[in-house]
């Protein structure tokens, strides 16, 4: 009787600390799988996972921490469905060539309809993604990402440098794209 | 700060990653450099595209009234059969740890005065670098001024490694006198914590692998190679006072392999 009390209040907190980050995980689960479905059952499977490894937990920030399962959680499954083969492989001391922000024109981001970001980011390869979500989204501290995602925090900042230029690349070829559909149908 | 290092660091200055020192000069330059200041503005609206909840996506209604009970059937199906291991598990645990300090302390204690009474001078002198404000003597954060600096104050030229790019930025130098001889002491900074290595040559002491202690709530970790001896000492967390040894160790690994 006594122990199943004790279980009970185990849940109890546990559901207390790691349900207010639901959110955050379900946001991180769906943006890294791509799909509704698959993200419910990672981040279900992630939170069992958690729950067990609870009586390990020691304090700490209760967020990195529950993230850091639904990110591995996800990476394994990306993994086991050969969905990571998708993306090239990241050399983190490349530079990229031809890449970066100086266009002679200006983006107008404000013009920026919400699909077209979401589209670009959609196509990011995943290691650029997580560290764009969990810095832009979730509003992570480098020191936080390089826990979660298990990298120096200096290669942090590189993949989002990256990752931006990316983004900006794409947002920039789609605009240019649109423009240039908008200049035919006026003709 | 010219173009290329502003174009290196202009997204940790973006995102707030950067010392006051770095961010001052990048500002400097932003206010210069029209090319530099168009990028930054172009991150920022893109930056500002990305933020909020826009993108976020949010669960599904019934998800976390399901996701409870899937909790809860998995915590009564597990705990029962297993509580006899799980109430023992933290015995064991205790135990283990217990081992292993003995074993720890037992392989420090080789020489046990010794390496105790090095140990307290280090911590002696890492709180009195602290409280007469006489952290360092040389002030830079760049390893090539650091390290000429200690060339004709010691008989040894101690190892100068900069890890400002991993978080823990060299702050400068300072001699010190620790078991018996003039010593190296470089001062880091990680965050709010300031770090004391001190550095002397080991004269053919036996090779120590990586060892940790706690002193007076402060935590030490010595280690040897290459005929030097190193100590570390922080009031940063074991964690990351061992991820701070383990990128000096690489460091000196990439400078043997050269």
């Amino acid at each position: 009787m006594r122990s199943s009390l004790s279980d009970q209040s185990k849940v109890v907190r546990f559901e207390d600390l790691a349900l207010q980050h639901l959110g955050a995980a379900y946001s991180l689960a769906r943006w890294l799988v791509h799909n509704e479905h698959d993200a419910e059952d990672l981040v279900q499977e992630a939170y069992l996972r958690a729950l067990k490894f609870f009586s390990g937990y020691y304090g700490g920030d209760s967020r990195a921490w529950l993230l850091t399962i639904v990110r591995n959680t996800c990476y394994t499954w990306l993994q086991r469905n050969r969905a990571l083969r998708q993306t090239e492989s990241i050399d983190d001391n490349l530079e990229e060539a031809g890449l970066d922000f100086a266009d002679p024109e200006a983006l107008l981001l404000q013009q920026l309809d919400t699909q077209m970001v979401r589209q670009a980011l959609h196509d990011l390869p995943v290691e650029f993604r997580e560290v764009v979500v969990l810095r832009e989204m979730e509003g992570l501290s480098y020191k936080e990402i390089a826990g979660i995602v298990d990298i120096p925090i200096g290669t942090v900042m590189s993949r989002l440098k990256r990752g931006r230029q990316r983004l900006h690349t794409l947002l920039a070829n789609r605009m240019g794209k649109e423009a240039n559909v908008e200049l035919s149908a006026n003709a | 700060m010219n173009c290329q290092q502003t174009r290196e660091l202009i997204h940790g200055y973006v995102d707030g990653e950067l010392d006051l020192v770095k961010s001052l000069e990048i500002e400097e330059h932003l206010k210069d450099c029209q090319a530099c200041a168009q990028m930054y503005q172009q991150i920022r609206s893109l930056r500002s595209a990305l933020a909020g909840n826009a993108l976020r996506f949010d669960p599904p209604t019934n998800f976390e009234r399901s996701l409870r009970s899937a909790l809860r059937k998995q915590d009564d199906s597990n705990t029962r059969p297993a509580l006899l291991r799980w109430r023992w598990l933290p015995v064991g645990a205790t135990l283990f740890t217990a081992l292993v300090i003995v074993l720890a302390v037992a392989g420090m204690l080789r020489r046990p005065s010794t390496s105790d009474v090095v140990a307290q001078e280090v911590v002696s002198s890492h709180v009195r670098s602290l409280m007469a404000n006489h952290l360092t003597d040389v002030v830079s954060s760049d390893r090539h001024t650091v390290k000429p600096w200690f060339d004709g104050k010691l008989d040894f030229s101690p190892p100068v490694k900069d890890l400002s790019q991993q978080g823990f930025s060299l702050h400068g130098g300072r001699l010190d006198y620790i078991d018996n001889r003039p010593v190296a002491a470089l001062v880091y900074q990680h965050g709010q914590h300031p770090i004391n290595l001190f550095v002397w040559p080991s004269d053919g002491a036996p090779l120590i692998s990586q060892t940790a202690s706690v002193h007076q709530g402060y935590n030490l970790i010595r280690w040897s190679n290459e005929g030097m001896s190193y100590w570390v000492v922080s009031d940063l967390n074991l964690a990351e006072l061992q991820q701070f040894v383990q990128l000096l160790q690489e460091q000196n690994q990439a400078r043997a392999m050269r």
